[in-house]
């Protein structure tokens, strides 16, 4: 932790490899946060049925 | 006393003109509805009524993880404001030698980190859903600033952590701040000006503008997503409408 983090360079784009994996987690959970079931109450919506 | 002892009948005190008790005064025919008060009385009855401030129902639209982050960057929100508030109170020596300060040192710095995922997780789900449509410009310009605000925010707290970092960050800043022109108003190397700024001005603000936040959510409701063939009326909330 206390030692400089490697870093990658291609061309103009320098960034860190710690920043790089942030972005790639971030982009990850963003993707995951599109296309997964968002969890619905049954009960609530039993009731809406019944109405 | 109540007035119903007899206080008020006794000492024929006048009463005041005004609604009859249980109507409301705006209810009265003839009162003078004027003023400053008056003005954000009604302005408040008609954006913020309570059904849509504190709803029951959400729109089913609103049954995605994506709107999820912004409800997390204000719970990262609350441990940063909680975690600060106690390094606050017990001071650097304390966060920088014991082992407990150095656990909420670590709470405070890693909150932040989620605070900043998580905006930014809501900025993108916002920027791609174009959540600023059917009315919602002011309440994208205030996440805007909000983001801004925190950046500044987040800049001071790296300079007063009170070592070794916090004084090389100082000292690159400082000219980096110079070139802006703004050194003269915005001195990084002033730890007073920089503690006060993290610790007081920024967070209150920061707070406000939040708050504000989420009562313009609330008063304009969730934005639709892009393609759904449903377009509300001027000044119609879809935020209590339910699962449609």
């Amino acid at each position: 932790m206390n030692g400089p983090a490697p870093y990658l360079h291609w061309g103009f784009i320098l960034i860190s490899l710690p920043n790089l994996i942030l972005i790639a987690v971030m982009v990850l959970l963003f993707v995951v946060a599109l296309i997964a079931p968002f969890p619905h109450n049954r009960a609530k919506h039993r009731d809406d049925d019944d109405e | 006393m109540s007035e119903a002892s007899g206080l008020g009948s006794s000492r024929e005190v006048p009463r005041p003109a005004g609604p009859a008790p249980g109507t409301s005064r705006t209810d009265s025919p003839g009162v003078d509805d004027r003023g400053w008060t008056a003005a954000v009385r009604r302005r408040l009855d008609g954006r913020l009524p309570l059904e849509e401030v504190l709803p029951t129902r959400q729109p089913a639209f609103v049954g995605s993880w994506v709107y999820v982050f912004g409800v997390v960057t204000i719970a990262a929100l609350v441990w940063v404001l909680v975690s600060g508030c106690v390094l606050a109170f017990m001071g650097s020596a304390w966060w920088h030698t014991s082992s407990l300060g150095h656990f909420f040192n670590s709470i405070h710095f890693w909150s932040v980190q989620m605070f900043f995922i998580f905006m930014v997780l809501h900025l993108w789900g916002q920027y791609w859903g174009a959540g600023w449509r059917d009315g919602r410009a002011k309440t994208w310009m205030v996440g805007v600033v909000l983001f801004l605000i925190s950046i500044v925010t987040a800049f001071t707290g790296y300079l007063i952590q009170q070592n070794f970092d916090s004084q090389w960050i100082a000292l690159n800043a400082k000219d980096a701040v110079n070139s802006t022109g703004l050194g003269g108003i915005f001195n990084v190397l002033n730890f007073g000006q920089m503690y006060g700024i993290h610790v007081m001005l920024f967070p209150i603000a920061l707070t406000l503008l939040v708050v504000l936040h989420i009562v313009q959510v609330r008063s304009r409701g969730v934005v639709r997503p892009i393609g759904d063939p449903y377009v509300p009326d001027s000044g119609e909330s879809v935020s209590t409408g339910g699962p449609r």
